[in-house]
């Protein structure tokens, strides 16, 4: 693909190294990492397969697989690697590719969801504030009664507040997010 | 009496208020003093990091810089999620000066790096394995059969948690062994309970649960002792899923450690928040002549 700034071919190796700071070309594809995997079965592909992509320039088929969405960030494969390849982290920056080019999975799309309410939540309070997140969440993704059960015992045993805490500093909270948003585009 | 910063973090604000009500007693009883850090806000957790590296440090960075301008040397988190998000803040920004300036840019008031961040448990496992040992069980947790649960984020990366062992970690079960529990060893200690899916694909978290409270029975344990509010809610929360999609019910008690270290300390009960589990934790304690 093309580099916007040089205007010359950048491999996909190249740009997951420059976004994560992992250098997956010392990958040799043993499958140490799929050894330790605990999401492996509900994968399409699995992490050695998605590392072999990113080897072999296939930016599309990695960006939009479901295995980086259904990889839990356990770590187990960074910390067993024998290169020191961090896999860890290229699946965080595969996820932030994925979802700034539209290529997510049709069958993980409740995660960013997720992600993207929580995110929002501490914007407005500062804090998390779970009711709103669980009802934010079955809101946008059509599934309005899932975990509402659990709702009035955990209010019983003080596990659940009715109103969200907002903190003083919100200011500050919103004022991080725009300029994060703004240096990163 | 030593001072420490403190971040609860959200979950144990909600979710988790026995293990913030338990880190609080067991403070008060080991001379450690606990000073909650005004107005701190939210890590991000791991929507932060999934969407944005740079957001993912800023939050929790402003945590550390208001800890650092009160004055304070050391930041204590219970929650394994929140203390591993600062930790990283410390790791990362100590290596990069360039990433260091970034970070500050977007602060609304610098952190230096000068805040070591420690776990709750990390804390805990120096008094009470130190190499003076620990005179103050009163009621040791005898024929108490557990086995313990570290889960991702206290252990791993371990170049950021710095944790004892990221496969086979044993801090926790040397915790529990000089409170006189007896600990069986297990394998699946540090497998993942399916973590921050717990809303945004439930069915990965109860797949995951189910198999670790059957590993966890098969041994004959009487509950799984855990040190992250995240692993607790799953495995606590989700056994009624587990039960329709497993057809085996495990009722299996999910205490925090604090909990238990409550319970040898010998401290109220209802302080420690021991009736907040949604598995009873209480009628084991009793048949076991605890509380």
């Amino acid at each position: 693909m093309q580099d916007a700034a040089l205007g010359t071919e950048i491999e996909f190796v190249d740009l997951v190294k420059k976004e994560s700071g992992v250098d997956v070309n010392v990958c040799m594809q043993c499958g140490t990492c799929v050894g330790g995997c605990v999401q492996e079965w509900t994968m399409d592909y699995n992490s050695r397969r998605i590392t072999g992509f990113i080897l072999n320039d296939q930016k599309k088929e990695a960006l939009s697989s479901k295995a980086i969405w259904v990889c839990a960030g356990c770590h187990t494969c960074t910390a067993r690697c024998p290169r020191g390849v961090d896999l860890a982290k290229v699946m965080d920056t595969l996820r932030i590719m994925s979802k700034r080019e539209g290529l997510v999975h049709k069958e993980a799309k409740g995660i960013p969801l997720f992600n993207d309410i929580f995110l929002k939540l501490i914007k407005t309070f500062g804090r998390m504030y779970e009711p709103g997140l669980l009802m934010g969440h079955n809101l946008l993704s059509g599934n309005l009664l899932k975990d509402m059960e659990k709702g009035p015992s955990m209010f019983l045993k003080g596990k659940l507040s009715l109103l969200p805490t907002k903190i003083k500093g919100l200011d500050e909270i919103k004022e991080i997010f725009r300029k994060v948003e703004e240096m990163e585009g | 009496m030593s001072k420490y910063a403190y971040y609860p973090g959200c979950s144990l604000h909600a979710t988790a208020k026995e293990y913030d009500l338990s880190t609080r007693k067991v403070s008060q009883a080991l001379g450690i003093e606990l000073v909650e850090i005004d107005d701190w806000n939210c890590c991000g957790a791991t929507p932060a990091h999934s969407s944005s590296h740079l957001l993912s440090l800023a939050l929790p960075a402003r945590n550390l810089a208001r800890a650092e301008r009160s004055g304070f040397e050391v930041l204590v988190s219970p929650c394994a999620a929140c203390s591993s998000r600062h930790k990283f803040v410390n790791k990362e920004i100590n290596e990069d000066q360039e990433l260091k300036a970034k970070v500050n840019e977007v602060l609304p008031y610098p952190y230096n790096g000068g805040v070591e961040v420690k776990n709750f448990l990390d804390m805990i496992s120096e008094i009470v394995c130190g190499d003076n040992g620990f005179d103050k069980v009163k009621k040791p947790l005898k024929g108490l059969k557990a086995v313990c649960y570290y889960g991702c984020l206290l252990t791993r990366p371990v170049e950021v948690t710095e944790f004892d062992n990221p496969d086979n970690p044993t801090s926790m079960d040397k915790i529990l062994e000089v409170l006189g529990a007896e600990v069986l060893p297990w394998f699946p200690k540090t497998k993942c309970c399916g973590g921050s899916f717990a809303l945004g694909k439930v069915e990965l978290v109860v797949e995951r649960v189910g198999q670790l409270l059957k590993e966890a029975k098969e041994i004959g344990a009487e509950c799984i002792v855990v040190a992250c509010p995240m692993c607790q809610a799953n495995l606590d929360m989700r056994q009624g899923e587990v039960k329709r999609k497993f057809k085996t019910s495990y009722k299996m008690p999910i205490p925090y450690f604090t909990e238990l270290l409550g319970v040898a300390l010998s401290l109220d009960q209802n302080e420690l928040g021991l009736d907040k589990h949604m598995t009873d934790l209480r009628p084991l304690l009793r048949s076991k002549n605890l509380i």
